[in-house]
């Protein structure tokens, strides 16, 4: 493979001036990701895991280092729309109906309207909302919302696919459900994802690696490569192997608390 | 529910009626005590003592009262609208269409120069502080100061009749349009701003997919202030105009020639005309905001 690097951070750092003085969100961050991997961010609020995703989507912009995104600068990778955003809440315009919410990307970049159908259809299949098209945002539950949201972020098929705690606002039963559902659609895409979560279990059961990081400044402090099977029921999380990422995950975090 | 509704908390019709039960006892009141001091005259002239029913008759019965009577009024302006052609200048329905017309021109041009300036408001900083004291200043300035300045110097530029006082109208309308329409477009979340931003949008898209419709139940309440205020600024524009046409023109000549029954017959036709007009964009927004799924 010619560029099998897709992102790339050295030496990130990012301050934000805030009326209590500079926070510092990030602290000499260093970041391989490699086309086709799922990567989990994860760590206690104030870690700047949201933060990096933002940086790395040209939404916050770094004090010092160096990003690439697609070989280039995160602005030109916006602006060649690399990526996918998710975020943490659906975000769905409650005047549009579903199709019309996933078309709206489609329509800024100014897709024609039979290409417009033609994707809207391809990816509500991908999240298995077929049937939904006519229903508005409020007329769905709140895991079907996100659901159509990761449509969006999917329309107009980009090879990166950035969310931020997409899950988080969910019950755990509709979150197991949908964590199945995004291994599967990362597997048929063979999409870059870089997921941020509060949760270890999420983490481990997703990734093939894993960022763990801790606040104060925020900072990497561990990253786990995962030698989890490809194939994942859900059932896996009661393996031997599971538990033991599970453990180092948990120890990261407790070695970033530790130091406060 | 249902059965006793008429008389339930929920139900907004008998509270009005004793709302306007209580005002029309009051104002009957007054009509004695106000128009009294000339049946007192009278009867002194004629050296006669008026008994207590007597000077109720009289002071609801006058032909030039100091304030009529709420039947008094009906009466007149049912013989100004339904007994007189509508092409009539006596005609109420004649000078209620007038000033109409000079409210929607004034109402058009007023919403549609707020909407503008909401948008330099919001899109540019340099709009925002060169415009926005402007803004405040013109609504300081009292709108009976400036209106006859505005007839002259549009008459003098080749426009009267309508024009002058639909501008004048759009003084004071676009107002509540600006104040309103910055909020209402700056109403959109961050979020939503953001996730814009990762698509890349033009600040074109932004405006038209995302800000103006958010900003809508904003819109509503300021088409309704707007209306409000251009009404007024219609009625306003009619007094130094001299167009002899229209409900401030009625009233204007109404206080004039001490016709009490002309001032408030145009008072009430005003806020008729008000309530309606308020009241047809009341039903738009509640049908509109309904289908946006949108709540203010």
């Amino acid at each position: 493979m010619v560029q099998s690097e897709v992102i790339k951070v050295s030496n990130l750092d990012l301050t934000f001036e805030t009326n209590d003085g500079p926070v510092h969100a990030l602290k000499n961050v260093d970041l391989k990701i490699d086309k086709g991997e799922f990567v989990s961010f994860i760590g206690p609020s104030g870690c700047g895991k949201t933060t990096l995703l933002r940086v790395l989507a040209d939404l916050d912009e770094p004090t010092d280092g160096d990003v690439t995104v697609n070989g280039v600068s995160p602005r030109e990778a916006r602006e060649s729309r690399a990526y996918g955003y998710v975020f943490q809440a659906a975000g769905l315009y409650p005047w549009r109906n579903i199709a019309a919410n996933i078309k709206l990307p489609l329509e800024i970049m100014g897709y024609s309207k039979e290409e417009q159908l033609k994707r809207v259809k391809k990816v509500l299949d991908l999240v298995e909302l077929t049937g939904f098209e006519k229903k508005f945002p409020w007329q769905l539950s709140g895991g079907m919302q996100q659901r159509a949201s990761i449509a969006r972020a999917l329309a107009f098929d980009a090879d990166i696919l950035l969310m931020d705690e997409p899950f988080g606002a969910l019950d755990e039963i509709v979150r197991d459900h949908l964590n199945e559902q995004l291994l599967k659609l990362w597997k048929s895409t063979n999409k870059t994802i870089c997921f941020v979560t509060h949760s270890i279990p999420e983490a481990v059961y997703l990734s093939t690696k894993i960022v763990v990081m801790s606040p104060r400044p925020g900072r990497i402090i561990d990253v786990i490569n995962s030698d989890l099977p490809t194939e994942r029921p859900l059932e896996i999380r009661d393996s031997k192997e599971f538990i033991e990422i599970s453990q180092r995950v948990r120890e990261g975090l407790r070695a970033g608390h530790s130091d406060e | 529910m249902n059965k006793r509704s008429w008389i339930g908390s929920d139900n907004k019709i008998l509270p009005v009626v004793c709302i306007i039960t209580f005002i029309v006892i009051i104002w009957y009141g007054f009509s004695i005590v106000l128009n009294a001091p000339w049946e007192y005259d009278k009867a002194k002239r004629n050296s006669i003592t008026l008994s207590t029913a007597d000077l109720v008759s009289q002071t609801w019965s006058q032909k030039r009262p100091k304030l009529p009577t709420p039947h008094q009024v009906t009466k007149e302006i049912w013989n100004t609208t339904v007994n007189q052609k509508v092409t009539s200048k006596r005609s109420l329905i004649y000078h209620g269409l007038i000033t109409f017309y000079e409210t929607i021109y004034g109402f058009a041009f007023g919403t549609g120069l707020g909407i503008l300036l909401a948008i330099g408001i919001v899109y540019n900083r340099a709009t925002a502080m060169s415009v926005m004291p402007w803004i405040i200043t013109s609504q300081t300035i009292p709108i009976l100061a400036i209106a006859p300045m505005i007839v002259v110097a549009l008459g003098s530029a080749g426009f009267s009749g309508l024009m002058p006082i639909a501008i004048i109208s759009m003084y004071l309308s676009f107002f509540p349009v600006v104040v309103g329409m910055v909020k209402g477009l700056k109403s959109a979340e961050q979020l939503e701003i953001d996730q814009m931003k990762t698509w890349s949008a033009s600040k074109t898209q932004v405006l038209f997919k995302l800000r103006a419709p958010r900003s809508t139940p904003y819109l509503f309440t300021s088409l309704k202030l707007g209306m409000a205020a251009s009404l007024v600024g219609a009625i306003v524009g009619e007094l130094p105009s001299g167009g002899g046409k229209g409900l401030g023109f009625r009233m204007l000549s109404g206080s004039t020639f001490g016709n009490t029954l002309h001032i408030w017959s145009g008072l009430f036709s005003a806020a008729i005309l008000a309530g309606s007009l308020i009241a047809i964009i009341s039903i738009i927004q509640r049908v509109v905001l309904k289908r946006m799924a949108l709540e203010l």
